[in-house]
């Protein structure tokens, strides 16, 4: 994203090529977010939702509905109203969501953890298990590992996550018992952890609760494994067919000629070669759960920022739906330019 | 190689590590938890609150000066008032407070904090304001009319000529909550008579202490053993947001949850089974209904609002996907309340239905949409109508949506039919009838917009009956009028009333004494024990 929309800031000739990048960074950014948010903000105004409603009820006198209408700025024309979002923006104030009537960063301090820990432990499950077994599918090419991983791709692929997280909570928290069921934590723990960080497996050692941290690993296991599990069938997906690729080229057959052991050919020569691309599907994948997993987040009752932004939408709460966009944009731009820099640094000829 | 096969190797073998551990402990015994959806609390404050789950809460931590107790739901009875008194010209009613009330904070509630509660109620006017200001109150004249004489008596006066039952009746709303004046006011911010500290904070003298509220997550609420009819069983009660209604029942068949609040007819059927579980049922005030827009000329004419009356098959829908969460209902007052109309005259007669199209011109029938919400019950109760209006000649197409997107059409008169409901704001018959009987201005820009003005229905008679009604001061005489005033409304309307709804409730079987009273805010926690 970063990238393609740099492209034609081509003042660089005068100025040192660092200078020239960064500053080319620095429009992307902006440009996108200025994009972002006027894309989101229309959305917003033409959701067929009065947003009044949701603040004062469809039972309000009209006096109270008059003025709540004119506290959220609603009677200005649409251009001034997002001028005003942009300057409260910058002055860093995002507003205040109607549903939870706190501040919306407030709100994204509390949700957004909630999201990363899910996401992050979900995408580690996805590049531990989804990378090994890609490139044992490619270098079985045919064979049953291979068929293996192919299907446990499709099934990954093709089950809708909403249904694959009630058979997992009805089998392994309703039937056997082995994990806990929705939420963060378990409930007696509740209001006894205090949200340092917003990461429940760092305020419950925090907090010095060594019973409140197991049981947040307990919360965890289920929706990490269901998450993890869609995001190992695109990865290991990816992995296979980057692999197949490389081992079909010519240095390959080199290689094997030279004698060099088939474990040294593929992971040395044939993943070496496959690490570039894949990083930038491993960023993708990350981006996309850190957007936050709606349905996933739902039925485990996981208070996420998906959820946060799906909620306020329907109840036409722009604040937070805009605020929220914000911050998953800005998540995306970030994993872009850190795919960028990673990719840089592993293959040479990108200097 | 190796040292990817060590890390897969490892966090494998922590998976299974933890996959292995031994399960989890049950609620603790003086904790009770609540699976609920919680989603639609914005405040806490009881100026403000306007919302089911809001309203159950503010219920269990505010004593309110007229009240229904968790032992009989359905009488009104003073709270924090201990008596009343009404003038002869019925305009002013004295408040004798119990004495010996004590707020969370352990401050004496007295006159000046009733008088407070009811002045900010007027001075903040926010949603729920209406309750109080219909009584003719405004920020300028509160202060004189509703004032603390001394330390234990409080009078209010009211502009109009109101019965008094009807007045007692609006202060058993959640505005009339009684505050801690003290407390609130040293949370005062600008002048914001505390507005800001109250959302998410509490100062209440009922049976409950609001611990915390964490939007979307979790209540806390923890017991006031100081409440004046006694502490409650309970230590603690934690509502926890569990929107998904099947995960609430896995919650609650795990132990893991006291109380299911909102599980769906198929899921209750599901956990019939179940010997550690048991569904209650608690008859509800809601009513739900079909809206026919005045606007179109088909839905206005008489015979067509007469042959859809008889095209709607209410016993077959409660007999089947509703059983249990619904009763056929068709006046505008719920039953079980004062001045209730329970006859059921319609019923599905397709043949009437047909002939009546016929008489009013339209023998092949029309074409017409049908706002409805797009969740159960709502989607299912539409094409049940669908279907039948089908057999009568009405082509009934559904336009699903948000709930608050058919409420923001209904409230432009955009709709066709539509498919809501509706809940009493506060125990008298004047709640509903301002609604559905009233329409003091018909005219597109009206500034009050009561369910009659949504349908564009214009009803000069039926407005001058309601108001008539709720100044009756005789309260057999009045009853009489509410019965003549559903009637009508129920024989030719813009509305088809077609249910009421009961909310049922699954519980642990060691869970005894949840009370759930027909409005949304006469919901207790107080008499539960485990």
């Amino acid at each position: 994203m970063a990238q393609q929309t740099a492209r034609p800031a081509g003042a660089s000739a005068s100025l040192p090529p660092a200078v020239s990048v960064f500053l080319r960074f620095v429009a992307a950014i902006l440009l996108t977010f200025l994009g972002l948010t006027a894309v989101t903000f229309v959305i917003g105004r033409v959701v067929p939702i009065d947003p009044v409603l949701a603040v004062v009820g469809d039972r309000a006198l009209p006096e109270v509905y008059a003025r709540v209408r004119a506290e959220l700025g609603l009677d200005l024309p649409l251009y001034r109203q997002y001028w005003i979002y942009l300057e409260n923006v910058l002055a860093g104030d995002f507003g205040t969501s109607v549903i939870t009537s706190r501040r919306v960063i407030d709100d994204i301090l509390i949700f957004f953890p909630a999201t990363i820990e899910l996401a992050t432990l979900a995408t580690l499950v996805g590049v531990l298990l989804g990378v090994p077994m890609g490139v044992m599918a490619a270098a079985c090419h045919g064979r049953w590992p291979d068929h293996l991983v192919r299907l446990l791709g499709l099934v990954g692929y093709s089950v809708p996550v909403f249904w694959l997280g009630l058979m997992g909570l009805l089998l392994f928290y309703a039937e056997l018992g082995w994990v806990a069921g929705p939420g963060r934590v378990d409930i007696f723990y509740e209001g006894l952890i205090e949200p340092v960080t917003g990461f429940m497996l760092v305020d419950t050692v925090l907090a010095g609760e060594p019973h409140a941290f197991r049981s947040a690993i307990d919360h965890l296991i289920l929706p990490v494994a269901i998450l993890g599990y869609f995001s190992l069938a695109y990865i290991s997906r990816m992995t296979r067919s980057f692999m197949l690729e490389q081992l079909g080229q010519e240095y390959i057959t080199t290689a094997r000629v030279k004698g060099l052991s088939e474990a040294r050919v593929v992971w040395r020569h044939a993943f070496g070669n496959v690490m570039v691309p894949l990083v930038t599907v491993v960023a993708l994948s990350y981006a996309s759960l850190l957007e936050g997993a709606v349905l996933t987040e739902t039925v485990f009752a996981w208070p996420g920022l998906g959820r946060y932004i799906t909620d306020s939408l329907f109840n036409a709460d722009m604040n937070a739906v805009l605020g929220g966009t914000v911050v998953v944009g800005a998540a995306f731009i970030g994993l872009n330019l850190f795919s960028d820099l990673l990719y840089r640094l592993l293959d040479p000829r990108a200097g | 190689m190796n040292r990817l096969g060590a890390l897969l190797f490892g966090a494998v073998a922590l998976a299974l590590g933890i996959a292995a551990a031994p399960a989890l402990a049950e609620t603790p015994k003086d904790t009770l938890v609540v699976a609920k959806n919680i989603d639609d609390i914005i405040t806490l404050d009881p100026a403000e609150v306007f919302e089911f789950s809001g309203g159950e809460v503010i219920g269990n931590v505010y004593d309110r000066i007229m009240t229904y107790e968790a032992e009989d739901t359905e009488t009104l009875v003073p709270g924090v008032a201990e008596s009343y008194s009404v003038s002869d010209d019925g305009r002013t009613i004295t408040l004798k407070i119990r004495p010996g009330q004590k707020f969370h904070s352990g401050n004496p509630v007295t006159a000046e904090d009733v008088a407070f509660s009811l002045q900010r109620v007027i001075k903040l006017d926010k949603t729920p304001a209406f309750i109080l200001s219909q009584l003719g109150w405004t920020a300028a004249n509160v202060d004189g009319l509703v004032k603390a004489v001394d330390e234990l008596t409080a009078e209010i006066t009211i502009t109009e000529d109101f019965a008094p039952t009807f007045v007692l009746n609006c202060l058993s709303a959640g505005v009339g909550s009684v505050v801690d004046k003290k407390t609130v006011l040293a949370n005062e911010k600008n002048g914001d008579l505390g507005y800001e500290w109250l959302k998410s904070n509490s100062a209440g003298s009922g049976a409950f202490v609001l611990k915390s509220w964490k939007a979307n997550e979790t209540i806390v609420l923890e017991a006031n053993a100081g409440y004046r009819l006694g502490a409650p069983a309970v230590q603690r009660v934690i509502i926890r947001h569990i929107p998904e209604a099947s995960a609430q029942r896995l919650l609650l068949e795990k132990g893991d949850a006291d109380l299911a609040r909102n599980l769906t007819p198929d899921q209750v059927a599901g956990v019939a089974g179940n010997a550690g579980i048991v569904v209650e049922a608690y008859p509800k005030a809601d009513v739900y209904y079909l809206g026919l827009n005045q606007k179109d000329e088909r839905l206005a004419n008489p015979k067509v609002r007469q042959a859809i009356r008889w095209a709607v098959d209410y016993q077959g829908m409660a007999n089947s996907f509703l059983k249990g969460h619904f009763k056929v209902h068709q006046a505008f007052w719920p039953s079980g309340f004062f001045a209730s109309l329970t006859d059921t005259p319609f019923s599905l007669d397709v043949a009437k239905a047909k002939a009546l199209l016929a008489e009013a011109g339209y023998p092949d029938g029309f074409e017409v949409e049908l706002d409805a919400s797009n969740t159960t019950p709502s989607s299912d109760i539409a094409q049940s109508v669908q279907q039948t209006l089908g057999q009568a000649g009405v082509k009934v197409s559904i336009v699903p949506g948000e709930q608050k997107q058919v409420i923001t059409k209904y409230r432009a008169r955009n709709h066709q039919m539509v498919l809501l409901y509706w809940s009493p704001d506060y125990m008298d018959p004047h709640s509903n009838a301002d609604s559905f009987a009233r329409n003091p201005d018909n005219a597109d820009d009206a500034k009050s917009k009561p369910l009659a003005w949504r349908n564009a229905w214009d009803i000069p008679e039926l407005t001058k009956e309601t108001d008539a009604a709720v100044r009756e001061r005789d309260p057999e005489k009045r009853k009489d009028m509410y019965l003549t005033l559903q009637k009508k409304v129920q024989e030719d309307s813009a509305f088809v009333i077609m249910f009421q709804s009961t909310e049922q409730v699954a519980r642990r079987a060691n869970v005894t004494g949840f009370v759930s009273g027909p409005t949304f805010d006469t919901v207790y926690y107080r008499l539960v024990t485990k």
